[in-house]
């Protein structure tokens, strides 16, 4: 890895989930903003653990379903009441005949939600991605296996090589590495 | 290190715990996360084996004889078919119904199972999720091509076209069309969405740079950041929450197609719970069917697969199929306290009445489709209440072979519920029996080649277990650990 390269961040590893989840919760404390962790799987409490509240992707989808919803009731009423009244068996086309329309009303609700709820993801985590530098590192490969990796990045208004280097090692971290554009 | 000690001596503490009190690991074994990524990463990754060409070698020309019948039957004609008056509906639809009943027991266990916290879901949703997707592909083929002139389906889309005529928003057939694409599209997202870290796991794996490419794009820049995972856990609980109503209005959607005619034998209003019950008693089989090989062929999966989600699935096995055969007893007790000749005629002279029993004690003439009810009485009701017993539940012999009869059962369910209502109807001048010809038992063994196409090829290429999720239940990735030694944690990582 060349010097001249900016500095992303400064990366460390821990050995398990708890112990990560003790260093996030040190992280936060001394009050870093621009930081992360990176593990294999979701670990339960890493949110309150980060600082981090309540995902409001289920906001996205509200709004989707809700699309959904008025989409299915303005097509099934405008086209099946107003636009081209069909008359099979006799039976009447008026807005007493809402409940035939429940059925694909729920549909639409819940296809539109599920549509929102992959957008919004797309959206909140700023993927797809096809480069990003915390790949630099050899050692975070194993992020997707059994590697369990904190990141303080440069950015970060209270980041300094050399004391962010020291924090990471107090906090317990191993192969603490400079993290490079 | 003492702290070393004491975790450990807390971990023998917990494991006569577990043994004693506790319910059983879910994972055998005690296998680490490491020994996850790579036993479940390497059905993909190792060198095919001769098995699995065999397989394929068998699945893929069944499939090729059946995209072939399709292909005569849209080119010719729908009447290649049997179906003709009075049954106009038959292997088309039953089929139709089987697959997309097959399709359920994926976002049961996906959606349902999730919001229940039965954690051992994860052993088997992913692969629950892809036979859901690939039993939908084979349902969607049926309905799309027996409208007979294909071409024009799009009119079942709700598209301005130049005649200005729009779809009958009222009709049970265009509630099936929004429902089963509905299914099949958030289905698809579910399945997706719920294996990007695990395409990232490959990826990561990869050796070579095509798979990193290909594996890479489908893992979307995944990177396990923790800001990432709290929106990726928000969705994943979202598409349960909608996928939980949508997996139980799929089949009743279906079930409406029935239900809302006048016909004796369909108009029934315990169809919506009925089909949803069958569907995921049906669903749950063919998971069996597709695991129980999975697990032999790869033994290393026996310990996620274990005897316990064996026994799980043969329990809801059980009570599903208990279920159904209410729903039959209550359906020919309605049909009898309806007091409608017409309701009680089709119960008895079509469906019950065999030639041994039935036909003597009600004193009439045995009906023509009796083997069909009767084998669907037998498949669906009786064989699965063995297991009651614990260890027929634990026999994979004996589970193999209920789960299969309980297949076949299902398709004879919708047969029974099809065709013996049509054949005989109101006017005996139009009464008939139906045959089916070359070109649909073809097109129906055809739809078994594309499933289990699809299933061997997502084999090979795909983490068929959830490794990202199957790894939280492992007692080393618990966050409330005591801390590990640090100077042991530098030295292991080494």
């Amino acid at each position: 890895m060349s010097e001249e390269r900016k500095v992303y961040a400064i990366g460390a590893e821990f050995r398990s989930a708890a112990d990560l989840m003790r260093a996030a919760e040190q992280v936060r404390d001394a009050g870093f903003k621009r930081w992360d962790v990176f593990t294999p799987f979701p670990v339960h409490g890493m949110d309150a653990a980060m600082g981090l509240g309540k995902s409001w992707l289920s906001a996205f989808v509200f709004v989707g379903g809700v699309t959904g919803l008025t989409t299915a009731i303005v097509l099934q009423f405008f086209t099946s009441s107003y636009l081209y009244p069909l008359i099979v068996h006799g039976k009447p086309t008026g807005l007493m005949t809402v409940p035939a329309f429940f059925p694909i009303m729920f549909e639409l609700t819940i296809l539109l939600s599920a549509f929102a709820c992959v957008g919004a993801l797309i959206l909140l985590t700023q993927l797809p991605k096809w480069y990003h530098p915390m790949f630099n590192w050899e050692r975070f490969s194993r992020v997707t296996d059994n590697g369990f990796y904190l990141a303080i990045e440069a950015r970060d208004p209270k980041f300094s090589e050399t004391k962010t280097r020291q924090f990471l090692d107090e906090l317990g971290g191993a192969h603490i590495t400079v993290v490079h554009d | 290190m003492s702290n070393g000690t004491t975790s450990s001596q807390t971990l023998s503490a917990t494991q006569e715990y577990d043994d004693q009190v506790r319910r059983k690991p879910l994972v055998t074994n005690d296998r680490s996360v490491q020994w996850i990524t790579q036993h479940v990463s390497d059905i993909a990754e190792s060198r095919t084996p001769i098995w699995w060409w065999i397989a394929i070698l068998i699945t893929t020309p069944v499939a090729a004889f059946g995209l072939f019948c399709l292909a005569y039957q849209i080119s010719t004609g729908v009447g290649v078919w049997g179906e003709n008056h009075p049954v106009g509906w038959a292997w088309d639809i039953t089929n139709f119904v089987f697959w997309i009943g097959i399709g359920h027991a994926g976002t049961l266990i996906s959606a349902i199972l999730f919001l229940t916290r039965q954690k051992w879901r994860t052993s088997i949703n992913r692969a629950a999720e892809a036979m859901t997707i690939f039993a939908v592909i084979c349902a969607g083929i049926f309905p799309a091509i027996h409208v007979g002139r294909v071409w024009f389906a799009w009119y079942l889309f709700p598209i301005p076209n130049s005649n200005a005529i729009w779809q009958n928003f009222r009709s049970p057939l265009l509630w099936d069309v929004f429902a089963v694409s509905t299914y099949f599209t958030v289905s698809l997202i579910f399945w997706y969405i719920g294996m990007v870290p695990d395409l990232a796991t490959m990826r990561d794996r990869s050796k070579s740079k095509i798979g990193r490419f290909i594996y890479g794009v489908f893992a979307l820049g995944w990177r396990g950041a923790n800001r990432h995972w709290r929106h990726y856990e928000m969705a994943y609980l979202v598409l349960a929450g909608i996928s939980t109503p949508l997996v139980l209005s799929v089949h009743s959607v279906v079930s409406f197609d029935f239900a809302t005619s006048v016909l004796p034998g369909w108009h029934a209003t315990i169809f919506p719970p009925y089909f949803v019950a069958g569907a995921i008693f049906g669903g749950f089989a063919m998971v069996l069917t597709i695991l129980i090989p999975a697990r032999l062929l790869y033994p290393k999966l026996k310990d996620m697969i274990t005897a316990q989600h064996i026994d799980k699935m043969c329990k809801i096995i059980l009570l599903t199929g208990s279920m159904v055969g209410y729903a039959y007893a209550m359906e020919f007790f309605m049909a009898w306290y309806s007091g409608s000749p017409y309701e009680i005629w089709v119960f008895l002279r079509n469906r019950v009445a065999d030639p041994f029993i039935f036909s003597k004690i009600f004193d009439v003439p045995p009906a023509p489709y009796w083997w069909a009810y009767w084998s669907m009485i037998f498949c669906n009701v009786m064989a699965p209440q063995v297991f009651w017993f614990k260890r027929m539940r634990h026999n994979l012999w004996v589970v193999f072979i209920i789960v299969n009869l309980v297949n076949a059962g299902m398709w004879f369910e919708r047969f029974v519920i099809i065709v013996t209502s049509l054949h005989r109807d109101f006017l005996p001048s139009s009464w008939g029996m139906f045959h089916p010809t070359w070109a649909e038992i073809g097109l129906f063994v055809g739809t078994f080649g594309i499933f289990l196409t699809l299933f061997l090829v997502f084999m090979r290429f795909v983490p068929m277990i959830a490794m990202f999720e199957i790894k939280t239940l492992l007692p080393e990735t618990d966050p409330h650990l005591p801390p590990s030694g640090q100077g042991e944690a530098k030295e292991a990582h080494h």
